[in-house]
Order: structure tokens, then C-alpha cells, then sequence
């Protein structure tokens, strides 16, 4: 039986020859919050890591991701939600629809990665992914929300609260207790 | 609201209301109920029974319920698609109730439980930029109801008049005796009391949570990938189904080799859907999805097999000129009028089908029986759904139920119930199997029910100083009406063609007035089905109208504001956010060197907006969008932060539209079959978006969709004012913009 590394986990799979890493996901192994959007690389919906590199995987075949090669879905970015990119999303609300999030968060811990402090011209150049309900001028400043407290955390900075990011960077109200 | 977790567990006996008992209750009392997108919100057994009950936590109306660890429940009848208006109402109801927010959720009713309670949530549609302004009033007093009754339960039990209690965040205090209690504590008791009669809404200057900048309650697990969409849904035994439907509008299937697909594993069942289309019933979607397209299907057109774009816009071109037009909007008489003008100015416009391209494509989760028809599903419009499923699973309407998953996406496509009984049929192929039908992109595609194709021809006459005498824009094209609800179409005229030309009033007004003026409309239909999209008929009027302003503008040596202003005299809301924009936009200074700018205003939705576009085109001819300021006036500004992000959003949709988007006919079928020919706006090519919210607090407007159609002409407009080409067929991408 074939077998991916998925969030830290060796896990088996059985799919017909061809069955796109996605589908592999999503109806193998039960991780929904890597979406189908296009199918054929155009949208991003479906964006994971393997081995840190950000890939679609609607246009990746299973069979062809070796077991030793790691994937990161959106599930497993941290276990609970925190990862400074979420965070920063949370804290400002980035989300609609909330469709394409996964992969654009997929797209951000990628690229924040090989670049701690991008500029916009290094967001444009690697944000691709496509959201019909616009959530574009959010998702750039929550990166760069996300890239400074990235660094600060390295450097053993002052770490903000959602509160506190949300407040600053867009004036939104975090309520303490609330879901949001 | 919690994501959806399938459970099989069914049990009818009453118990302690865990998480996982509420799940097993919720199954009981609705025969079928198993998922837990209602969760933690206990709210939803309550709801199936009609009433509260002694032992699950009482719904003090139909809008509330509060647990005894005083937890609220407020319930959603409008669907959460992107837009906020979960948030938004919930807040609304919140703001009266006088409950703490911390302790807030939410949870969607049912369209079949509104059925049976005799529509009490009212209306459930979402479109029309509706969702607040027309449920505001209703959700706002059954808060306030709600407060009214927990203070008069706590009252009761102190023995003390109402008038004399006070509350706050859900703590109920009679200061005189020195007691207090909450909410959790006395809504069994308040849940007894008859609801009261006489109920005075806040005024907006004492808001505490309406109008301020909350954050959304649905974000946190858009960020995880714990949001359940439709199309992840995953119920016990179900199979998943890949469909193809004739590309080719009132054909039908010729052939296809069903032996193909069977023979491939996983494959379950081969399914004609009328005699259109064909489905594949698999374990795994993508399985299903693999033996279509091994089917080779082949279609017979019919007589729509030789229809092309081209051909149909030589059907508008001539029905710009025919005397067959419905009257919208008359005033004085504009043909005289222009008869007998000084001078001239007139051009012709068009604008093309568009598909709405959710990010989520459409999909439904259908179980069927001969007695009961269930659906999972993410709709814009649940009791069409409903109506829509009874129909097509041959029930009647109590027979069935419609479990509302969020949207991935919207636009007006949801709002359509076309899917909906396409993945009952399939369903019903296989009785008792849940069956999820997902469209593959292609298909979603090709069976849009897309935006209205029009022309419209403008002509102004001119008096000898260059003032206008009289207007006249003839509006040739496709109704919507006369796909969605040909009833409503009368002599001709679909009323919702004339949105934003309207004359005064409190919906779509035109903003100008003119000496003469006539707006007429020459109906033509084409075999491609229309639908409701983000903005309607909105979006290429405010092309037509405020491109041809701008022209008549240059023609006669004017600014395109001062012209505006000249104009707009008599419309001051129309004006005020135009002024705003403009002031803002600093339109009085001049742009940064080789950047120019453009206008637009609008009305529609039931509010004011206006933009100013700040442009620049290279000799290459590529054009950047640097910044746009948008003005809003929705009337009250219910959460000014989600206010913005619904403006920066409409420029995405707006500008994908104008610059890159058509959905073309060729052979009977819409010829885009994907997002690498049919591109959308991505993060490189958005603008930095300035939202100017003034909103004047005396009527209630829609925010969801009016900005869209400003986004297109102040960014032509600009691009005029930068290279003096007028761009009057869209996409954009059809023009060069290099001067060559």
C-alpha cells in the first residue's frame, strides 16, 4: 500500500493510478481544508506544503510524492490555529467566504519562510492564488502583520495579542471571550 | 457557527445536553438531523419541537435561546456567504437583547422548520444586498422581546416591578433590593411569559454593539480548515456523484458509452438526468468524476447548436434601433427634445455574459426516499430550495429539509435552485443513499445562469452652450427575469432592467436630473440562461450612464465632477457620497504626475455610492490601478469594518468583470471553461482601496453589492482621462491601451 507523510504522520492510502494528491486529501484522508477549486493549477484553492514548497496539489499526482517527502495541509499548520499566519488572518479578519483561505495561508507560510520580511512586490510575485470575494488588501497586510511578529518572536520580542493586532492594523474590535 | 461533523448517532431518549446527546436529541426529534454544524448551539432541539421543552434550553422566541450557563443562541435565517451578515445580525439581535457578545453563536433554522412554524424567521433568501436592511427591524425586536421577557422572569421572581430592573451583558440587577441574576438563570421562566406587544427599538446613537467594529464570529476556523463547505461534507454511506449536463442550452444526450464508466472501479451507477444529462455515482468523487469523462458523451444541440455571440450581438444592435421598447423612466420629451438640439453626442456600449465563478462550485448532498428527501447544502435561498427539492423529489415541501451549509461563495448563483434538483434526480436513483453531487469547474462553467447580455445606445442633445436639453438611452438585451420569473415580466418590461435609472425614489434612482429624458428598453432573449449576479442590472447601467456623462463632460469642456454637480442639484444623497469620494481622492489637487482619474456614482440596493479611480497607462499600454476611493452611504453602518471589506471586495468582482471577464458563445456553448480563460483579479493587479463610510442614519441601504458597479466606469473613465480612448465594450482585455 502506497503511504504519504501527511502533518507528521506516515499514513496508508489506496487511489487508482493518476488520483491527483488532492482528491488523495480530501477523500482518502479526510483533510477538507484543502479545496477544490479549478483542478488545474490555476486558483490555489488547493495549495500545501511538500517539503516546505508550496504546491497544487490538483496537479500533482499521489503516486508521484515520494513517503518520505513531507506534506503540510492546512490541518497540519499547528494544532490549534496559532501559527503567526493564522493569527495574523484572525486578528484582522481576512477571511469571506473563507473558500480559498486554506491555500492563501498555504501560499503565506511558504513565502514568509523563504522571505522573513517581504516586500509587497515579493507578496504580488507570490500570492497567485485567486479569491472572488476579495480579500486581497487584507491578506497582504496580514502578511506583513504575520512577518513582524514572526521576527519578533525570533528575536524574543514583544508578542502581540489578537486584540492587540487586530486593533492596530485595521481598528477591528476582538471581543475577549468571543469565537472570533 | 461550529463545523459540521458527521454522526450517525440516534437515540430518542432525553438526556443531559452534552455536545454529543445534543447530537443524538437533534437526530430524534428530526428524524435526520445528524450534524453538528448547529453545535455547540443547543438552541436546535428546541427549534425541531416548536417549543421549548423542560429539559433542553428554552428558546425565548424564535430568535433566541439561552442556556443555563447563559450561552445565547441567536438564530440566522439569512445565509453567510462571504459577506458578514451572520455577524451582522447577530449583532443586531445582540444590541437589544442587552446580552454579552462574548457568550455569543449562532446557528441556522431550517427552511422546512420555517415551513412548519408558519415562516416565523420570515424571508430566507440572501441576494439583493438585502439581508440586513430588510430583516433589521424584525431581528432587532425579537431581541429586544427576548430582554423584555428574561427582565420580566427575573422581576416575577423577585416580586418587584420591571421598570424598576436594569441589564446589562445579560446580568439582570434590582437595585433597590440589592439582587441580581442572568440571564441562564431565568429563561426557563421567561421562555413561559407571552411575548410582549409594544416594543420600542433602541435608537442608533445608544448602540453598543451594532455600528461598531466587531470582528467576524465565523473566522477563526476559515483559518484552521475546520470550516465544513458543502462540497466537504462527509455523511455516513455516501457515495459522491459527478455530473455533465448538455453544454449546448435545450439539447440533449446523443450517445454515450455507459459500459466505459461501469467497468472502472468504484463505479456504482450510471444516471440519465432527463434527457440532458448524464451522472456518475462513485465511492469517491474523483472516481465518479474519472468515468465521465471515459463516457465520451456525446450531444445532440438541438436548434440552439449553431448560436454564437456574434450573431446575437447583431440581434441587439438592431433592437437598439426597434420601436418595440418598455418605457422606464420618461421625462418631458426627450426625442423632441433631442430633435431639435444644437448638437449631437452619442454612443453605443455593450457588456457581456459572465459567469459568477464561486470558488466553491455548486454541489449538493441529497438523501431520498420514497417518504423523505434531505439536502446538505450551501444556498443563497433555502425555502426555494426547499420548494425546488419537494418538486423534484415528487414530495411535498413537509416531506423534506434543507440543512444550510455556508457558501463558498455566492454571487447570486446560489440563489438558483437549477443544481439543487439536478442532485435530487440523481439521489433519487439510489433511495436511502446520501449522494454528494460536485460539479467539476468545467461544468460549473458552462451551466451558469450567467449575467445579462446588453447593449445600450446613448444619445444627448445639446443645446448651443452645451448644456444638455434631453437624454435618451436605449438598453437592448437579455432579462433576467425571463429566465428566473417570467410572471413578473409585464408588456415587455422587466422592471429590474431599469436598476439605477429609476426615477426618484428609495430604490436604484437615477442621480440626475435633465430637461428631457427617456429610458427604454428593447428586450431580447438568447438561449443562454441569466441569473442574478453580484450587482445585477446595476453593474452595466453605471457603465452606460456614467461612461456617457463622462463623455458628454470632455465633449463639451467640462470636468467630469463639475458637470456631475450641475446635474445632481436635486439628488443631494446621490451627491453627498460623490463629494465625499472626491474630497477624500483629493480631486480639487492635481493626480501625481502621469496619474489620472475617473468618476463614478451610483445608487442602487437601497444606498448611495461613489468612487474615484486614480490611473496610469504605460506606452506599452498596461494599465495600473493605484487607488480608489469609494464612498458609501448604506443609511446605518451596522459593522463599518466588514462595511469595508464587502467595498474592497466589490472592486475585485467589479474589476475582474471590466478588465478580464466574458463568457463567449460559440456552437451553443459558453466557450470559457475555466479560470485560465476566464481570469479573475489577482493580489498583484488590486488597488489600495480607500472606504469612505458616511452614512446619514435615516434609511436602511444594502452594502454587498452597489460598489461593483462603480468599480468599472471610474476606472474607464480614468483610462480615458489617461489616454483618451474610450473603452465602450468590455473586457478591457479586448483593447489595446498602447498608442500605436
Amino acid at each position: 500500500m502506497p503511504t504519504l507523510n501527511v502533518n507528521g504522520k506516515s499514513l496508508d492510502y489506496a487511489a487508482d493510478d493518476g488520483t491527483p494528491l488532492l482528491w488523495v486529501l480530501r477523500e482518502q484522508l479526510g483533510l477538507t481544508g484543502t479545496k477544490y477549486g479549478c483542478g488545474v493549477a490555476q486558483c490555489g484553492a488547493c495549495t500545501v506544503h511538500i517539503d516546505g514548497v508550496p504546491t497544487r496539489s490538483c496537479a500533482v499526482p499521489a503516486a508521484s510524492v515520494k513517503a518520505a517527502q513531507k506534506i503540510t495541509t492546512i490541518e497540519g499548520l499547528s494544532k490549534d490555529g496559532t501559527h503567526p499566519v493564522q493569527r495574523a488572518w484572525q486578528a484582522l479578519d481576512v477571511p469571506q467566504c473563507g473558500f480559498c483561505q486554506s491555500g492563501m495561508i498555504m501560499a503565506a507560510t511558504a513565502l514568509l519562510k523563504d522571505k522573513p520580511t517581504p516586500t509587497d512586490a515579493d507578496i504580488d510575485a507570490a500570492m497567485t492564488n485567486i479569491c472572488r470575494c476579495g480579500t486581497y488588501n487584507r491578506v497582504r497586510a496580514a502578511i506583513h502583520v504575520a512577518a513582524k511578529e514572526m521576527a519578533a518572536a525570533k528575536s524574543g520580542g514583544k508578542m502581540h495579542s489578537k486584540a492587540e493586532l487586530g486593533k492596530s492594523a485595521l481598528n477591528i474590535e476582538h471581543v475577549e471571550g468571543a469565537k472570533a | 457557527m461550529s463545523s459540521p461533523k458527521a454522526d450517525t448517532a440516534r437515540t430518542d431518549a432525553p438526556a443531559r445536553v452534552s455536545r454529543r446527546n445534543f447530537l443524538k436529541q437533534s437526530a430524534g426529534a428530526t428524524g435526520g438531523l445528524v450534524l453538528g454544524f448547529h453545535l455547540p448551539l443547543m438552541g436546535q432541539q428546541a427549534l425541531a419541537q416548536g417549543a421549548a421543552a423542560a429539559n433542553t434550553p428554552p428558546e425565548i422566541n424564535a430568535w433566541v435561546v439561552i442556556q443555563p450557563d447563559d450561552r445565547v443562541v441567536i438564530r440566522i435565517a439569512r445565509s453567510e456567504m462571504g459577506q458578514g451578515t451572520l455577524t451582522g445580525l447577530a449583532q443586531l439581535v445582540a444590541e437589544e437583547l442587552e446580552c454579552d457578545w462574548a457568550k455569543v453563536a449562532t446557528e441556522y433554522p431550517t427552511p422546512g422548520q420555517n415551513l412548519k412554524r408558519e415562516r416565523v424567521w420570515g424571508d430566507f433568501s440572501t441576494g439583493g444586498s438585502r439581508g440586513i436592511r430588510q430583516s433589521q427591524d424584525y431581528v432587532r425586536k425579537g431581541g429586544a422581546a427576548a430582554r423584555i421577557a428574561l427582565i420580566q422572569a427575573a422581576a416575577d421572581g423577585w416580586k418587584v416591578p420591571a421598570g424598576e430592573c436594569t441589564v446589562s451583558k445579560g446580568v439582570i440587577t434590582h437595585a433597590a433590593s440589592k439582587r441580581s441574576t442572568t440571564y441562564g438563570k431565568v429563561a426557563v421562566a421567561a421562555s413561559k411569559l407571552a411575548p410582549a406587544k409594544d416594543i420600542t427599538l433602541k435608537p442608533a446613537k445608544d448602540w453598543k454593539l451594532a455600528g461598531k467594529r466587531l470582528a467576524r464570529l465565523d473566522t477563526v476556523d476559515k483559518t484552521t480548515g475546520k470550516q465544513v463547505y458543502g462540497m466537504d461534507l462527509k455523511l455516513p454511506g455516501m457515495l459522491n456523484a459527478a455530473m455533465v449536463d448538455c453544454p449546448i442550452f435545450g439539447g440533449k444526450v446523443k450517445s454515450f458509452d455507459e459500459a466505459a464508466a461501469m467497468k472502472r472501479p468504484g463505479v456504482k451507477k450510471v444516471v440519465r438526468l432527463g434527457d440532458s444529462g448524464v451522472a456518475v455515482i462513485a465511492d469517491t468523487w474523483w472516481r465518479a468524476k474519472t468515468a465521465l469523462d471515459a463516457m465520451n458523451v456525446q450531444w445532440d444541440g438541438g436548434s440552439n447548436a449553431s448560436a454564437n455571440s456574434a450573431a446575437f450581438a447583431q440581434v441587439l444592435a438592431e433592437a437598439l434601433e426597434s420601436t418595440d421598447a418598455a418605457v422606464g423612466n420618461d421625462v418631458g420629451n426627450a426625442v423632441s427634445a433631442i430633435d431639435n438640439a444644437a448638437r449631437r453626442i452619442e454612443a453605443v456600449y455593450s457588456y457581456p455574459h459572465q459567469n459568477h465563478a464561486c470558488m466553491e462550485t455548486m454541489n449538493a448532498t441529497v438523501k431520498w426516499t420514497s417518504e423523505r428527501c434531505e439536502v446538505w447544502l450551501p444556498t443563497q435561498n433555502g425555502e426555494a430550495a426547499l420548494a425546488a427539492a419537494a418538486e423534484a423529489a415528487g414530495l411535498k415541501p413537509a416531506q423534506c429539509e434543507v440543512y444550510k451549509i455556508h457558501l463558498g461563495g455566492g454571487f447570486g448563483r446560489r440563489g438558483a435552485t437549477d443544481y439543487v434538483r439536478k442532485a435530487v434526480a440523481i439521489a433519487k436513483e439510489m433511495p436511502g443513499v446520501p449522494i454528494k453531487m460536485i460539479w467539476s469547474r468545467e461544468e460549473d462553467m458552462a451551466q451558469g445562469r450567467f449575467h445579462p447580455v446588453t447593449q445600450c445606445k446613448l444619445v444627448a442633445g445639446l443645446d448651443d452652450k452645451g448644456e444638455i436639453t434631453g437624454l435618451h438611452m436605449r438598453i437592448a438585451g437579455q432579462s433576467i427575469l425571463a429566465t428566473v420569473n417570467p410572471q413578473m415580466i409585464k408588456d415587455g418590461k422587466d422592471p429590474v432592467v431599469f436598476q439605477g435609472l429609476n426615477p426618484p425614489g428609495p430604490e436604484a434612482s437615477i442621480g440626475y436630473t435633465f430637461p428631457a429624458m427617456r429610458i427604454d428598453y428593447a428586450m431580447r432573449n438568447p438561449h443562454v440562461p441569466a441569473g442574478f449576479w453580484r450587482g445585477v442590472n446595476l453593474n452595466q447601467n453605471a457603465i452606460y450612464l456614467e461612461c456617457f456623462i463622462d463623455e458628454i463632460a470632455h465633449a463639451t469642456g467640462q470636468d467630469p465632477l463639475a458637470l456631475r454637480r450641475k446635474l445632481m442639484k436635486a439628488h443631494p444623497k446621490h451627491l453627498a457620497v460623490l463629494n465625499a469620494a472626491a474630497e477624500r481622492a483629493g480631486y480639487d489637487k492635481p493626480a501625481p504626475a502621469g496619474v489620472f482619474r475617473g468618476l463614478a456614482q451610483t445608487m442602487g440596493f437601497g444606498s448611495y455610492v461613489a468612487a474615484c479611480a486614480e490611473v496610469s497607462v504605460s506606452k506599452a499600454g498596461e494599465l495600473k490601478i493605484h487607488r480608489i476611493v469609494a464612498a458609501t452611504n448604506c443609511g446605518h453602518a451596522v459593522n463599518p469594518q466588514q462595511i469595508e471589506a464587502q467595498v474592497e471586495g466589490s472592486f475585485v468582482y467589479g474589476l475582474s468583470a471590466a478588465l478580464f471577464q466574458e463568457c463567449t458563445v460559440k456552437d451553443g456553448r459558453i466557450e470559457q471553461s475555466n479560470f485560465h480563460d476566464y481570469p479573475s483579479l489577482k493580489l498583484a493587479q488590486m488597488p489600495k482601496v480607500e472606504t469612505v463610510l458616511v452614512p446619514t442614519g435615516d434609511f436602511w441601504g444594502g452594502v454587498g453589492e452597489p460598489t461593483i458597479a462603480v468599480a468599472a466606469p471610474a476606472v474607464l473613465n480614468a483610462i480615458f482621462a489617461a489616454t483618451g480612448k474610450r473603452i465602450r465594450e468590455l473586457p478591457l482585455s479586448k483593447h489595446k491601451l498602447a498608442n500605436d
